[in-house]
């Protein structure tokens, strides 16, 4: 199953996880601590984070740290961009279209 | 012209697409424009994409079919159903995906839509909240209806509606 960014923010768990290491790397101990969930959970979610590549792992000797690729986390603010600018594009026509209608009930 | 109110907001945590838009002309015309199909396929798709009506009946248990046809001639459906229609003031509807004879397609996202309006001496305002089951419906609705919609330059798009004017 193709993994992407969307399915990584679907999840609050994840979103929140996300604004964790959006501050500082950290371990996947330090993470279970913010949450009230096990170990597993948080894994499992650390896991997906990986696999949509919205997070890296860096090895520091035992300890693994998570952080997060911020350039990924910008396609999405890029695709919001998109929707916003359909809207734009809409309203901008509606705009003339309404002119066009006051001018012919004059 | 343009210091019409737009905002844009995306609430993530609830799906939800929240935009606000200031009309510079009242009330009972931006609610027609809104709800009677030969003013919103004027303007619904983003040009170069026309949005094309086949049949609208504007009332509670009542559908918008329509497509969005692309300058090749690509047809995009889709439809509105009609859940709640309080005169000028609130419509809301359900959208779905749909092929060219009217089946909707269960796979594609569907999405809940509230449009608010409200008048203040000549500059009406629309509320338009849209909440998707899913973040990722939004993306999908993007790909779908509009993939090429908006890569004309702004330019591009005032000489077109220019020319459509006269």
């Amino acid at each position: 199953m193709r993994r992407d960014i969307f399915q990584a923010v679907a999840d609050p768990t994840r979103r929140a996880i996300i604004v964790l290491i959006a501050v500082q790397a950290m371990t996947p101990n330090a993470i279970a601590e913010h949450f009230d969930t096990t170990r597993q959970a948080i894994s499992k979610h650390l896991r997906i984070l990986t696999e949509c590549e919205l997070v890296k792992q860096n090895q520091q000797g035992r300890e693994i740290y998570y952080s997060l690729e911020i350039d990924k986390m910008k396609e999405i603010e890029k695709w919001l961009e998109q929707f916003k600018k359909i809207w734009e594009t809409k309203f901008n026509q509606l705009d003339k279209v309404l002119l066009t209608i006051k001018k012919q009930e004059k | 012209m343009n210091n019409l109110l737009f905002d844009f907001t995306v609430d993530k945590a609830t799906n939800t697409v929240l935009v606000i838009r200031e009309f510079a002309a009242e009330h009972p015309l931006v609610w027609d424009a809104f709800t009677k199909q030969e003013i919103l396929d004027q303007w619904w798709a983003p040009l170069p994409w026309k949005s094309k009506t086949k049949n609208m009946t504007f009332e509670v248990g009542g559908r918008r079919f329509y497509a969005m046809v692309s300058p090749e001639g690509e047809e995009h459906w889709a439809i509105q159903d009609f859940t709640s229609i309080s005169p000028k003031d609130n419509f809301q509807f359900k959208d779905a995906f749909a092929d060219k004879e009217e089946n909707i397609n269960e796979q594609m996202p569907s999405a809940k839509w509230n449009l608010d309006f409200a008048e203040n001496t000549g500059i009406t305002t629309v509320k338009i909240s849209i909440k998707h089951e899913k973040l990722a419906d939004l993306e999908m609705h993007i790909q779908m209806g509009f993939k090429e919609g908006f890569t004309m330059t702004l330019n591009e798009l005032d000489n077109l509606l220019s020319s459509l004017k006269k």
